[in-house]
C-alpha cells in the first residue's frame, strides 16, 4: 500500500465549510448522518415486523410522520453520497482495502467489539440529542444555533472526560 | 432569494442535490483522515488535534458564510434550519456520544467513511449505530421525559448571550484561532516536534486570518441589503417625482373592467380597513408585511401590471417603490385615495340639475363602471385571489 498524505487539515475544513455552505444556501438546512441510519433502521423495522412496528410508539410516529416510501429522505441520498464521496477520495488516494486499525495493545475481536459499543452508545446518543456531529454539532455551528453548539461542547467534553479510562483501546 | 428549495428547486430534485452534497461531504472528510480512527481520537490524547481543525475551520466558514450571505440579501436567515434547543436531551446526549467517540473511536459520519473505503471497525460501528438507533426506538417511553424536557425552540447562541450574530461570529473565531494555535503547541510536544512553523504557511494563514475578521467586520459595520433598501426607500419617498407612475382612478377603473386579468390591485392599508371596503378585485398587503416573501411572486412577475393605492399616498408610495426595487413588474399607483375612488363609484352622486353635459358624462361613465365593477366581482368571485406561495419551514437535522 503506497496510500498519500491527507490534506492539510485547514484546507480541508475550508472545503468542508464550502459543501457545508453550499447545502444551506440551497437547501436551507445542514449535512448529518444518524439521521440516515435511524431512517433505514426504523423503515427495517416496519418492513420485518409490521405488527412490533405498530406497537412501538416512537416507530410509529415516525412512520406516520414520513409517509411513501421511507428510504426517500434527504439524509439517506446524502449519505449514499457521503459513501460515494469517501469511496472516490479512497480511489485517488490509495487507501481502499479490507483493514482493521486497533491500538497496539489489544486484538482485532476487542477493536470490532469496541466500535460496536461505541457506535451503539453514539447512535442512541444521537437520537437523543437530535443530531450527531455532522447534523448537531456542525451545522448548528454554521447556524449558530444554541442546541447545536451545546451538544458539541458535550460530545467533546465528555469524551475528553472519559479518555484516560479508555487509553488502553488506543494508546502504547 | 435562497434558500432554493422549495420555491425554485423542487423537493424531488432536492434529493439529487442531497446526493451532490454528500458526495461532497464524504471527499473532504475521508481526504481529511478521519476515515482512520487513529486521527480522529488523536484529539483527546494530544497528540493529532485534526478533527479540532478540520471541525472548526469548517464550521467557521460555513458561519461567516451564511452571515455574508443574509447580509447582501440572497439568504433568509428566517428560513434555514436553525435546530431547536432541548436542554437536558442535548447534554445527556451528547456526553454518551462522547463516551462512544471514545470507544468506538468515530461519530456517524466518519465510520460511513471508513466503511467506504473498507474499514472493518468503520462497519463494525455503523452496525452498532443501527442497534443504538434501535435501543432508543425500542425504549423511547423510558427516556421520554429527558428527550421532551426544556423545549426552547430553535434559539440561536446571540439570541441567548442577547448580542448582534457578527459579534458572536468574531467571538467564536477568535476561539477558533486560540484552539489552532494552543493545539499546536501540545501538539508538538507530545510528539516531541520541534515548534518551528513554515514561514510560507504561516503567511498563507494569517492572510486568510486577516479576511475572515474584515469580512466580519464588514458584516457587522456596513448596513445590511435590507437596511439599504429602506433607506434607499425613504430617501426616494422624500425626494422623487412620482407623477409618471400615478394614475387617475376613472382610468383604473377602465383597467378593472377591460383587463382585469392582466392587473393586481393591491390595497396597502390595513386589514381592518380592507375589510371594511376596498377596491373590486383588490388583495390586501399592508406596508408592514410587504416584505413577507409570500408576495415575491407578485413583484417578480412581469405579466401582470401591479396598482398599488392606500388612504395617504404615502403608503401607497411605499410599497410602489419596494415592489420596484424587488423585481421586474410594471407597478403604478393609483392618484386618489381608497375614499375618494369610493365616493367617485360606490357613492355616485347625481349631479344638480343644469350641470353641464361633460359633467353628465363623468356621472354617466362612473355610474356604468361601478355596475360594471360589481357585475366582474360577482362572476370573478371564486377565482380572483391570486395564487399565493406557502411559506414553508425547511426540516432538517439528523
Amino acid at each position: 500500500m503506497n496510500a498519500q498524505k491527507y490534506m492539510n487539515p485547514y484546507l480541508a475544513g475550508f472545503l468542508l465549510g464550502l459543501v457545508l455552505l453550499a447545502t444551506i444556501y440551497v437547501t436551507g438546512r445542514g449535512l448529518g448522518a444518524s439521521g440516515a441510519v435511524k431512517s433505514v433502521v426504523l423503515s427495517t423495522v416496519v418492513e420485518v415486523a409490521p405488527q412490533h412496528a405498530a406497537n412501538t410508539p416512537y416507530i410509529k410516529a415516525y412512520h406516520e410522520e414520513h409517509p411513501g416510501n421511507p428510504l426517500k429522505e434527504w439524509l439517506v441520498f446524502e449519505v449514499i453520497g457521503v459513501l460515494i464521496g469517501a469511496f472516490l477520495s479512497g480511489i485517488i488516494s490509495d487507501r481502499i482495502g479490507i483493514k482493521l486499525e486497533r491500538g497496539s495493545r489489544i486484538t482485532g475481536r476487542t477493536r470490532i467489539i469496541a466500535a460496536v459499543i461505541g457506535g451503539a452508545l453514539f447512535g442512541f446518543g444521537a437520537q437523543l440529542g437530535r443530531g450527531c456531529t455532522s447534523g448537531a454539532a456542525l451545522s448548528g455551528m454554521a447556524v449558530m444555533s444554541f442546541g447545536g453548539i451545546i451538544t458539541m461542547m458535550a460530545i467533546f467534553g465528555s469524551a475528553y472526560g472519559v479518555a484516560y479510562f479508555f487509553r488502553k483501546l488506543w494508546l502504547k | 432569494m435562497a434558500p432554493l428549495v422549495p420555491t425554485i428547486i423542487s423537493n424531488e430534485f432536492n434529493l439529487i442535490i442531497a446526493l451532490i452534497a454528500g458526495i461532497g461531504f464524504g471527499f473532504v472528510l475521508e481526504q481529511a483522515g478521519f476515515s482512520s480512527t487513529k486521527k480522529l481520537v488523536g484529539l483527546f490524547y494530544g497528540y493529532d488535534f485534526t478533527v479540532l481543525k478540520v471541525f472548526f475551520t469548517a464550521g467557521v466558514t460555513a458561519m461567516i458564510g451564511v452571515l455574508l450571505f443574509a447580509h447582501m440579501g440572497i439568504l433568509d436567515l428566517s428560513m434555514i434550519y436553525i435546530n431547536p434547543t432541548f436542554l437536558w436531551s442535548a447534554l445527556i446526549g451528547g456526553a454518551i456520544m462522547g463516551v462512544g467517540f471514545i470507544i468506538g473511536g468515530f461519530c456517524p459520519g466518519t465510520s460511513i467513511c471508513a466503511a467506504a473505503i473498507g474499514k472493518l471497525d468503520g462497519i463494525a460501528f455503523v452496525l452498532g449505530g443501527a442497534l443504538g438507533v434501535l435501543a432508543f426506538a425500542e425504549g423511547y417511553p423510558l427516556w421520554e421525559k429527558i428527550y421532551l424536557a426544556q423545549a426552547w425552540g430553535p434559539v440561536t447562541m446571540y439570541d441567548m448571550l442577547g448580542i448582534p450574530p457578527a459579534l458572536f461570529a468574531f467571538i467564536l473565531t477568535i476561539v477558533a484561532i486560540a484552539a489552532f494555535y494552543f493545539t499546536s503547541l501540545i501538539e508538538n510536544k507530545v510528539n516531541g516536534t520541534p515548534s518551528g512553523v513554515d514561514k510560507n504557511r504561516m503567511t498563507k494563514y494569517a492572510s486568510v486570518t486577516v479576511l475572515a475578521f474584515i469580512l466580519l467586520t464588514y458584516i457587522a459595520i456596513i448596513p445590511d441589503a435590507d437596511k439599504r433598501r429602506d433607506a434607499h426607500i425613504e430617501k426616494q419617498l422624500k425626494s422623487s417625482d412620482f407623477s409618471k407612475a400615478e394614475i387617475p382612478a376613472d382610468k383604473l377603473a377602465l383597467e378593472i373592467i377591460n383587463n382585469y386579468y392582466k392587473i393586481n390591485i393591491i390595497d396597502t392599508r390595513s386589514p381592518e380597513a380592507f375589510n371594511t371596503w376596498h377596491l373590486p378585485l383588490a388583495i390586501n398587503i399592508p406596508a408592514e408585511s410587504m416584505k413577507d416573501r409570500k408576495w415575491d411572486n407578485l413583484w417578480q412577475q412581469k405579466h401582470k401590471v401591479n396598482y398599488f393605492y392606500s388612504d395617504d399616498q404615502v403608503t401607497a408610495q411605499k410599497v410602489y417603490l419596494y415592489a420596484k426595487l424587488s423585481g421586474k413588474a410594471d407597478n403604478y399607483i393609483l392618484n386618489e385615495p381608497a375614499s375618494t375612488f369610493r365616493q367617485m363609484f360606490d357613492q355616485t352622486i347625481l349631479p344638480p340639475a343644469g350641470a353641464g353635459k361633460q359633467e353628465m358624462n363623468v356621472y354617466n361613465f362612473r355610474k356604468k363602471a361601478a355596475a360594471d365593477m360589481a357585475t366582474l366581482v360577482e362572476t370573478l368571485k371564486n377565482s380572483t385571489q391570486p395564487v399565493v406561495a406557502k411559506t414553508t419551514k425547511i426540516k432538517g437535522g439528523c
